[in-house]
C-alpha cells in the first residue's frame, strides 16, 4: 500500500535512549523481520542449524528419559522418602516462572501503554508457551501412573468421586491449564496480521497458502483493525490477572502446607516476583544473541536492554525481600521446626545452594544499579546466566532443603539427583530450544505491524519534540493512523 | 494480485468452528457411554468355563449354600473357588458316568486343578475383603446378583469405584441382617434405611468418613 513516508526529523536521538534506531522505514522493517522465516531452506543462516541441530539431540534426549521414565517409573529418579519432590518439581517452578516475563509484556505492558513492548512482546510470548509446555511435562511425569493425568480434571468420571477441589495441586491443573490457552490464543491473534504480511510477501505458492491459512482471510480493512484490537485488549485484560495468579497458585503448593520453610505467608507475591525475574533474564538471554545473529539492533535496542535490566533489578530486589522475610519468619515464628529449617540452610548439607542463590539473586544484580552495565550487552549476559542459575537454586533450596530435614531426624535423608534427573532437564531445554528454532525460521519474531505503528509514533513524537508548533495536527495524525500498511 | 482462496473458503471457515465445538461434545460423550458400556465392561456376558457347572441347578434348585463350595468367602478377603475334591465329596457317587464330568473326574485323577475362568474382576489396585463385607451384613446378591438363576455365571453389573462408594457413603440403604446374607432373594423391606441404621450400630459398621477414606480399599 503506498503510504506516504513519515515526516522527516531532524533531531536524532541518542543511541542510548532510543527504543527504535533512525533510518527503519515500514518496508525496511516489513522486510527485515519477514523475510527471517521467508528465505528459502538453503538460505537458511548455517547459525541457525547447528543450534536446531544441538536442541533437537537433546530433545531426543527428552525422548529417551521420557521412555526410560514410562518403562521403570519415577524410581529411576533420586528421589526418596522424605524428598518426594525433586528436581521435577524444581524444574516445573523454574520453567513457569520463566513464562511469566512473556505475560506481563504482552498483558500488563499493553493495558500500561508502553510502546518498547512492541519489539520483545511476539518473542517474549513465544518464549512463555515454549516454558510453559516444558514446565507442563513435569506434573504429569512425576505421576506415579502419568497415563492417568486426566483424572485431575473434573470430567464425568465412572468413580463417583470429583477431583479434590481443596488441594493447591489441583488448583495448579486449572492455573496452568488457563494460562497455556489464554497464552496460546493471546499470541497467535497477534499473529494473524502478520500471518497477512507474510502471505502477501511470500513468493512459493504452498507457502503463501499456508500463511493465508493461517492468517485467517485478513485483509487490514478498519474493521478487522477494530477488531482486532478491541480482541487484544480483552485478551489482555484476561491475560493480566494471570501473570499474578499462576505463580501465587503454585506457591500454595508449598505454602498450603506444613512443611517448615513452606508455610511462609509472603510466597505468594516473593513467588511472582521471582517468576518475572527469571523470566526477564531469560528473555535477555534470549534476545541478545538473536538481536546479534538477526542484526535486529534497530529494534531491540540497547535501551531495551536497559529497560529490561531495570524491571530485572526491581524484581530481583522483591526475591531478595522475600528473602529476608524467610528469615525472619523462622526466628519470629518461636518454632523449633522453623528455627532449625534457617540453621539447616546455613550449616545444612546441602547449605552450598543456600549461599550460591544469595550470591546469584541478591549480589549479583547490584550492578544492574548502573545505566553503564544495563547498556553493556556481554555484562547483562553474563547476569542473565547467573539469575537463571539462582532462581533454580532458589527452588532447590524451597523444596529439597526444607524436605531433606523434617520433623523426625530418624527419617532424614540426602537427596541425589541420578542421572535420569538431569538428563530430563537437559532434555526439556532441548525441547524449549527446538521449539524456539522452529519459531525463529517460520514465525515473525518480532511483531511487525505493531513496529511499523511504532515507525511512526516515534517519528511523530521526534518531529513534535523539535516543532512543538505542529501538536494540534500532530496529535490528530498520530492517532488516525495507529496502523500503517497491511503490507507495502 | 490474485485471490488464493476461493470464495467458499469464508463459509469453510465458519463451519469450521462449529465442527471444532461438535466434535469436542461428540467425543466427551461417546467416550463416556462407551467406557460406562455394558459391551466395553462384558456385563452380562456369561463367561464360558471348562465344566458345564450349573449354579442354577446346584444352588438354586438344590439349595446347596454359597459356603459349601465358597468356603472362604465369610474367612478370608479371597473367595475361593472349589478344588476338585469338593465336587467329588458329591459326584463320586452320583453321576459318575456323566460324560459333562469327565474334566472333572480327569483332574481329581491326574491331580490337576480344573481351569475355571475368573468371572467378576476388581482391579489390582483395589483391595476387596470378602469376609468383612460379609460378616457385616452385605448380602452376596448386593454384588452378585441372583447367581440362583445363572446357569453359566455373568458378571451382572460393572464394579465402578463410583459402585463401591454409592454403598460405603450410605451402607444403611445396603445392609440386612447376617441370616439373610445369603438369601439371594432377599428383599429390602420398607423400612430400610432404620433397619440399615440399626444393623450399622449392631455389627459395628465404620463411621462413614472412615469408611469413604482412600485408604479403605486402596492400600
Amino acid at each position: 500500500m503506498a503510504q506516504a513516508q513519515p515526516v522527516r526529523t531532524t533531531p536524532q536521538p541518542d543511541p542510548g535512549e532510543a527504543y527504535l534506531l533512525p533510518g527503519e522505514t515500514y518496508t525496511s522493517i516489513s522486510h527485515t523481520i519477514g523475510d527471517v522465516p521467508l528465505v528459502a531452506l538453503n538460505k537458511t543462516p548455517k547459525g541457525w542449524f547447528v543450534g536446531f541441530t544441538v536442541s533437537f539431540i537433546l530433545l531426543m534426549v527428552f525422548l529417551v528419559s521420557v521412555t526410560w521414565l514410562f518403562m521403570k517409573g519415577v524410581g529411576i529418579w533420586g528421589i526418596n522418602i522424605p524428598v518426594g519432590w525433586g528436581m521435577d518439581i524444581i524444574n516445573f517452578v523454574w520453567w513457569i516462572g520463566i513464562g511469566h516475563a512473556g505475560t506481563l509484556i504482552s498483558a500488563i505492558l499493553l493495558l500500561l501503554n508502553q510502546g518498547w513492548r512492541n519489539s520483545i512482546n511476539r518473542f517474549a510470548e513465544a518464549m512463555t508457551l515454549f516454558a510453559v509446555a516444558c514446565a507442563g511435562q513435569y506434573p504429569i511425569l512425576h505421576l506415579g501412573r502419568p497415563w492417568l493425568f486426566y483424572w485431575l480434571f473434573p470430567y464425568p468420571n465412572t468413580l463417583g468421586m470429583w477431583p479434590n477441589f481443596r488441594s493447591p495441586l489441583d488448583w495448579d491443573v486449572f492455573a496452568i491449564s488457563t494460562y497455556a490457552s489464554v497464552s496460546l490464543v493471546f499470541w497467535l491473534v497477534g499473529l494473524i496480521p502478520d500471518f497477512a504480511t507474510l502471505r502477501d510477501r511470500s513468493e512459493h505458492p504452498l507457502v503463501k497458502r499456508i500463511y493465508g491459512f493461517v492468517a485467517l482471510g485478513w485483509r487490514g480493512s478498519a474493521r478487522h483493525w477494530h477488531r482486532y484490537e478491541m480482541a487484544s485488549l480483552l485478551l489482555a485484560g484476561l491475560s493480566t490477572p494471570l501473570v499474578v495468579s499462576v505463580h501465587s497458585i503454585i506457591s500454595l503448593d508449598f505454602a498450603v502446607s506444613q512443611v517448615p520453610g513452606w508455610q511462609v505467608t509472603v510466597f505468594p507475591p516473593y513467588f511472582v516476583a521471582g517468576a518475572v525475574f527469571a523470566g526477564f533474564a531469560m528473555v535477555l538471554l534470549l534476545m541478545i544473541p538473536v538481536r546479534h545473529f538477526y542484526g535486529f539492533q534497530s529494534y531491540i535496542t540497547v535501551r531495551h536492554l536497559d529497560v529490561m535490566a531495570k524491571v530485572m533489578l526491581a524484581t530481583g530486589m522483591i526475591v531478595v525481600y522475600g528473602y529476608f522475610m524467610e528469615v525472619w519468619s523462622s526466628l519470629y515464628s518461636g518454632n523449633i521446626y522453623e528455627e532449625y529449617l534457617l540453621y539447616n540452610r546455613l550449616n545444612g548439607p546441602s547449605a552450598i545452594a543456600y549461599y550460591g542463590l544469595l550470591f546469584c539473586n541478591a549480589i549479583a544484580i547490584q550492578p544492574l544499579w548502573f545505566k553503564r552495565v544495563r547498556q553493556n550487552v556481554p555484562a547483562l549476559m553474563v547476569i542473565s546466566v547467573i539469575i537463571s542459575i539462582g532462581m533454580w537454586l532458589e527452588r532447590y533450596v524451597i523444596i529439597v532443603i526444607s524436605l531433606e530435614r523434617d520433623f523426625l531426624p530418624s527419617s532424614w535423608e540426602k537427596y541425589m539427583p541420578t542421572v535420569w534427573d538431569w538428563s530430563l532437564y537437559l532434555g526439556t531445554v532441548g525441547l524449549f530450544f527446538t521449539l524456539i528454532f522452529v519459531f525463529i525460521r517460520v514465525l515473525p519474531m518480532i511483531n511487525i505491524f505493531e513496529m511499523r505503528m511504532f515507525q511512526y509514533q516515534e517519528t511523530v513524537r521526534l518531529h513534535l519534540k523539535a516543532h512543538p508548533e505542529h501538536e494540534e495536527s500532530g496529535h490528530e495524525s498520530l492517532t488516525s493512523h495507529s496502523h500503517g500498511a497491511s503490507a507495502d | 494480485m490474485g485471490q488464493i482462496f476461493p470464495r467458499n473458503a469464508n463459509l469453510l471457515a465458519r463451519l469450521s468452528i462449529f465442527a471444532a465445538v461438535l466434535l469436542i461434545v461428540e467425543l466427551t460423550l461417546i467416550l463416556t457411554v462407551y467406557f460406562r458400556s455394558n459391551y466395553y465392561r462384558q456385563i452380562n456376558v456369561a463367561i464360558q468355563q471348562p465344566v458345564p457347572y450349573s449354579h442354577q441347578l446346584h444352588a438354586g434348585t438344590l439349595g446347596i449354600d454359597c459356603r459349601y463350595c465358597h468356603v472362604s468367602v465369610d474367612k478370608s478377603y479371597f473367595a475361593n473357588i472349589p478344588a476338585t475334591e469338593t465336587c467329588m465329596t458329591c459326584h463320586s457317587q452320583i453321576r459318575t458316568g456323566s460324560t459333562k464330568l469327565t474334566v472333572v473326574r480327569d483332574s481329581y485323577a491326574t491331580g490337576q486343578p480344573v481351569s475355571w475362568q475368573k468371572v467378576n474382576r476388581v482391579p489390582s489396585f483395589v483391595y476387596f475383603n470378602h469376609s468383612i463385607h460379609i460378616n457385616k451384613g452385605v448380602g452376596c446378591s448386593e454384588c452378585h446378583g441372583k447367581v440362583t438363576e445363572m446357569p453359566v455365571v455373568w458378571q451382572p453389573q460393572a464394579f465402578f469405584m463410583g459402585f463401591c462408594l454409592n454403598c460405603h457413603r450410605n451402607p444403611e440403604n445396603f445392609l440386612r441382617p447376617r441370616d439373610q446374607v445369603f438369601n439371594l432373594n432377599y428383599i429390602h423391606p420398607a423400612n430400610q434405611v432404620e433397619l440399615g441404621q440399626k444393623l450399622v450400630q449392631e455389627y459395628g459398621v465404620m463411621p462413614k468418613t472412615q469408611l469413604q477414606n482412600c485408604w479403605v480399599c486402596h492400600r
